[in-house]
């Protein structure tokens, strides 16, 4: 039974990635819907990092772009300044979010619960207008332009998928781990966890230090594939912030498959509607992107809390009692 | 052997003193009972030995080392494992895997940590919970968790908090005999707080009780049950023998 299981898992995760794999070949037709695959691949980064530290570990940020901002700036800079391609950023952009997530880590550990939350939101802030006015540095709001290396979507795509594959594994590894089962037990209670030898200020760090790569790492790609950031974009509150939280909420929070849901439904929800229904809507439908994906969040927590991933038996169970009616 | 000595202990909140100069030697191998009535300071003692509150003043040596200004979780690793009366499940995790993630502060591998889980599932006569949620555990059920998961940290000594507390009788026979199985099969010392007679009178060897923060004595159980000051603090002054 248990290997059979198992199996069945095994099967399913490949499927997965097969299907990955094959999704900008079906798309060739189309640069535009391989560029939305590649946004999907970077909220799917993005999510599952925001899920380790608030679904696994419960510390809720919501400042995560403040670690995009970061990764994506130690992509830009040395280009910037000395002509250093920014492809170097897939090393620096981890490590620079990862020493940055340690720096916050001291200041906001220091809270608990929503002031936590609160103060990651305004240390992002924070970072968002420093890099706004320290214009000798960042060269302000006009950002930084660079002529991206490729005009084929392809290898865009690979590289995002590998990230993307990076923070699923990493997460879904840590979880089996001791780490993991401290992860969880500080989320259930802090002071418990103590009393259970926990140092938790240590494995804080820890979740917060894997989380912060990844988001740095998506940063730093998401500046070699646009070719142009400037800090309203990186830093910004509701376009990166909160879309990560979204994306975690709607596809589950703390399991491993939930950001990944969460993304693909969120990106293509985003497009639907800022396309205006793919032109086949009026122009002002386009207008409501924001109106609907803030419903189906509160549609979500109203009514699956778990999200689409951790409450899926709730989704087919409803599927199940539909066809049951209709057969009687 | 002395394994935990409490020396003036004394705790203050704002203007109330909620422990007043306390001193308490508990030896290896001993079952220790701590008694008093509510809001005596028996929880607070607890807290200050696992550095959940800070100490006023006072010092704390547990086999030699003095652990006065450790941390919780040093504490904790040093081998001092406690339950709380408010019981702390971790809701969200199978009570099985509550056990794994209290055994991983010793253990290293997830197997290991996993066998060590299993083995006290059994000693706590939780093997028919260890697939549920630890939030949906019955009262009773809790109460033998929080000792699962001190027991998975392996103690030398550990502070049992009202353990027996709002239990039938037949679910306080159970904890009576898991609390002595601690020690006979484990070997481990034992501070228990308790309000419930019948398990505190039966399994100490020595009880030390408290009143308003402040020792009024200690002794063997059938001493302190005597003693008139220890009858007043609990069932006023009619009833002491002293003033009758």
């Amino acid at each position: 039974m248990r290997v059979n299981n198992l199996h069945v898992f095994l099967n399913f995760e490949i499927f997965i990635l097969l299907t990955a794999v094959a999704a900008p070949f079906i798309f060739s037709f189309s640069p535009y819907f391989q560029g939305l695959l590649i946004f999907v691949m970077i909220w799917i980064v993005m999510g599952t990092s925001w899920n380790l530290l608030a679904g696994y570990t419960g510390l809720v940020s919501f400042g995560h772009a403040a670690y995009f901002g970061i990764g994506a700036y130690a992509a830009a800079l040395p280009y910037f300044h000395w002509g250093i391609s920014p492809w170097w950023g897939l090393l620096t952009g981890g490590v620079s979010a990862l020493i940055l997530g340690y720096l916050l880590g001291k200041i906001v550990f220091r809270l608990r619960g929503p002031y936590f939350a609160l103060g990651t939101l305004a240390l992002a802030e924070i970072l968002r207008i420093v890099f706004g006015e320290e214009i000798w540095l960042t060269n302000g709001h006009s950002g930084i332009l660079y002529m991206t290396t490729w005009v084929s979507k392809y290898p865009y795509y690979f590289v995002a998928l590998s990230l993307a594959i990076g923070a699923i594994v990493s997460v879904k590894y840590v979880m089996r781990t001791k780490a993991g089962f401290f992860f969880l037990s500080i989320r259930e209670d802090e002071v418990a966890a103590e009393a259970l030898g926990i140092n938790t200020r240590k494995y804080k760090n820890i979740a917060t230090a894997i989380s912060s790569f990844w988001a740095g790492m998506a940063g730093a790609f998401y500046m070699i594939y646009m070719g142009f950031i400037d800090p309203e974009v990186v830093f910004a509150l509701h376009n990166i912030s909160i879309i990560t939280i979204l994306v975690g909420i709607l596809g589950g929070v703390g399991t491993i498959w939930g950001p990944a849901v969460g993304a693909v439904i969120m990106v293509l929800v985003q497009e639907v509607f800022r396309s205006s229904i793919f032109g086949l809507a009026p122009q002002w439908v386009a207008k409501f992107h924001a109106l609907v994906f803030g419903l189906l969040v509160i549609f979500v927590i109203l009514f699956m809390a778990g999200g689409v991933v951790g409450d899926w038996n709730l989704v087919t169970a409803k599927f199940r009692r539909t066809k049951h009616a209709e057969k009687s | 052997m002395s394994m935990l000595k409490i020396e003036n202990l004394t705790k203050v909140f704002g203007g109330l003193i909620a422990v007043n100069n306390i001193s308490i030697d508990v030896k290896e191998g001993e079952i220790f009972g701590l008694i008093g009535p509510n809001g005596s300071g028996k929880t607070t003692i607890f807290n200050l030995i696992s550095k959940i509150h800070p100490i006023t003043s006072g010092k704390i040596i547990f086999n030699d080392h003095d652990i006065t200004n450790k941390k919780t979780y040093e504490i904790a690793r040093l081998g001092i494992g406690r339950t709380f009366q408010v019981v702390k499940p971790l809701k969200r995790l199978s009570v099985e895997e509550n056990i794994i993630a209290a055994a991983f502060s010793r253990e290293s591998s997830f197997n290991g940590a996993k066998n060590v889980a299993r083995e006290i599932l059994e000693f706590c006569a939780l093997s028919d919970y260890g697939n549920m949620l630890a939030g949906g555990l019955p009262i009773a059920g809790r109460k033998r968790l929080e000792i699962a998961k001190a027991l998975a940290t392996r103690p030398k000594l550990l502070l049992l908090d009202e353990t027996a507390a709002g239990l039938n009788p037949k679910e306080l026979d159970l904890a009576i005999e898991i609390i002595k199985k601690i020690r006979k099969e484990r070997g481990i010392t034992i501070v228990i707080v308790e309000h419930i007679m019948k398990v505190i009178m039966n399994i100490s060897d020595r009880i030390h009780a408290i009143a308003h923060g402040s020792t009024i004595t200690e002794g063997t159980p059938a001493e302190v049950a005597e003693n008139p000051q220890v009858i007043e603090a609990y069932l006023g002054k009619d009833f002491s023998l002293g003033e009758i």
